[in-house]
């Protein structure tokens, strides 16, 4: 339920830009999801063949580019990548508040004709 | 629709003058940010056939063949499939136009020196009483204004009233989370004058609320002591997300065996940075505490530079 309200957004942004641009057809839609959006790309890919018949997009390929989670420790003044909530700075070892990338949920680009 | 649940929307309904906004937004918003690493690369193959002004921000494209030119030169290549055939940059987030408005909020109330908090938990956290208590306790000190989100009913409005504040109710119908645009219309009915503080209670949802930036200044997560110690682990984005954590209905913490212990551990792990109050609005319990935060964080907001981002 989740990521098909998710790809409703997302298709109507990407089919609204394409309409703009004057495209006969989607080709590729592609996402960027972060590791920590709470989103899972299958379900996205399910959701995307159950909506994308009948519009521009029908043929559309759906290319998810995955973001990896980037913290910041504040003390240590060091950034580091882990696909765990519960990241904790592997130099201090101590859980770091500030995620800095890893909850992106944004439509990137799109291929049209 | 909501973008986490799927639950029905208001947002469609429209405010005139964001909503012609965002009509030219559709055709000519894309910061055009060339970041080290995610600047669009032009390689031989590309026909160059973009306007590429990076002063004024627009939609971008360009032409962009997928096949190789290795054999022929360009100016052979035939395939009137492939010359149409275009990239679109986007760089949009799929929640984009609520985070828009939220900005707007928060540049409004930020010019008022008004100190905005976005209240959230889980229904039946003790939202209403801890507010009806935080109400009246800076009373003396400093007025406070009140919009809940409740699907149905306005009896968190009543319950609220009592107290003297102005209170608006967003009756949100089957949507379970408050969006910006919701808070923006809900503002307008409330007389701001006079007002330090205005609290918003979001709807009683641990999970879609977490996504929605209303435009506040702090974000308050309620965790009742009756509600498992664990919780912040089972719902990471909500309190990932908080600047401050009340632990409510301290004063049954006997009752129902809560483990303090652990309960501070579990959101020192997933919110190590949030501040932590913990009261309970029956007894009074560290309502003091609560009040005295309250007020230095609206004198900061207060004394900030509405222009700048940081006090």
């Amino acid at each position: 339920m989740h990521e098909l309200s998710i790809m409703q957004s997302a298709l109507s942004m990407a089919l609204d830009q394409a309409r703009q641009a004057g495209a006969s057809q989607v080709l590729v839609i592609r996402l960027r999801i972060g590791a920590l959006s709470g989103v899972a790309p299958d379900a996205l890919q399910f959701a995307f063949e159950v909506l994308a018949p009948g519009t521009l997009a029908e043929k559309a390929q759906l290319a998810i580019e995955p973001v990896p989670a980037r913290f910041w420790c504040a003390d240590c003044r060091r950034e580091f990548v882990s696909d765990d909530l519960f990241a904790e700075c592997p130099g201090c070892h101590r859980p770091s508040g500030e995620l800095r990338a890893g909850r992106e949920l944004e439509v990137a680009s799109l291929e049209i004709e | 629709m909501c973008e986490n649940c799927g639950c029905g929307s208001t947002a469609e309904a429209p405010i005139s003058v964001s909503a012609r906004h965002d009509a030219q937004d559709q055709a000519h918003e894309h910061e055009h940010e060339h970041e080290p690493g995610l600047e669009h690369e032009h390689s031989d193959d590309h026909d160059h056939g973009h306007r590429h002004s990076h002063e004024a921000s627009h939609s971008h494209s360009h032409s962009h063949h997928s096949h190789s030119h290795e054999a022929a030169g360009p100016e052979s290549s035939p395939a009137q499939a492939a010359e149409s055939r275009r990239t679109l940059e986007v760089r949009r987030a799929i929640l984009d136009k609520n985070d828009r408005l939220a900005e707007r909020n928060r540049g409004f109330f930020r010019a008022r020196g008004l100190l905005v908090l976005n209240v959230l938990s889980a229904p039946g956290s003790g939202k209403t009483a801890f507010l009806r208590e935080t109400v009246r306790t800076l009373a003396p000190h400093l007025k406070a204004g009140v919009i809940v989100g409740d699907l149905a009913t306005d009896n968190d409005a009543q319950r609220l009233r009592e107290t003297g504040a102005p209170v608006v109710q967003i009756t949100t119908g089957t949507v379970c989370h408050l969006e910006a645009q919701m808070v923006a219309r809900a503002v307008a009915q409330l007389d701001l004058n006079g007002l330090g503080l205005l609290i918003i209670e979001n709807v009683g949802n641990l999970v879609c609320p977490a996504a929605y930036d209303l435009g506040e200044e702090l974000r308050v997560v309620l965790l009742s002591v009756t509600e498992g110690e664990d919780k912040p682990l089972k719902y990471p984005p909500m309190f990932q997300a908080a600047d401050v954590v009340v632990i409510s209905k301290i004063d049954l913490a006997a009752a129902c065996g809560y483990d303090r212990d652990l309960a501070l551990a579990h959101l020192r792990r997933i919110a190590p940075r949030a501040r932590l109050f913990e009261t309970s609005a029956r007894t009074g319990q560290g309502m003091d505490e609560w009040r005295e935060f309250l007020l230095c964080q609206s004198a900061e907001q207060k004394a900030r530079d509405p222009l700048g981002s940081e006090p």
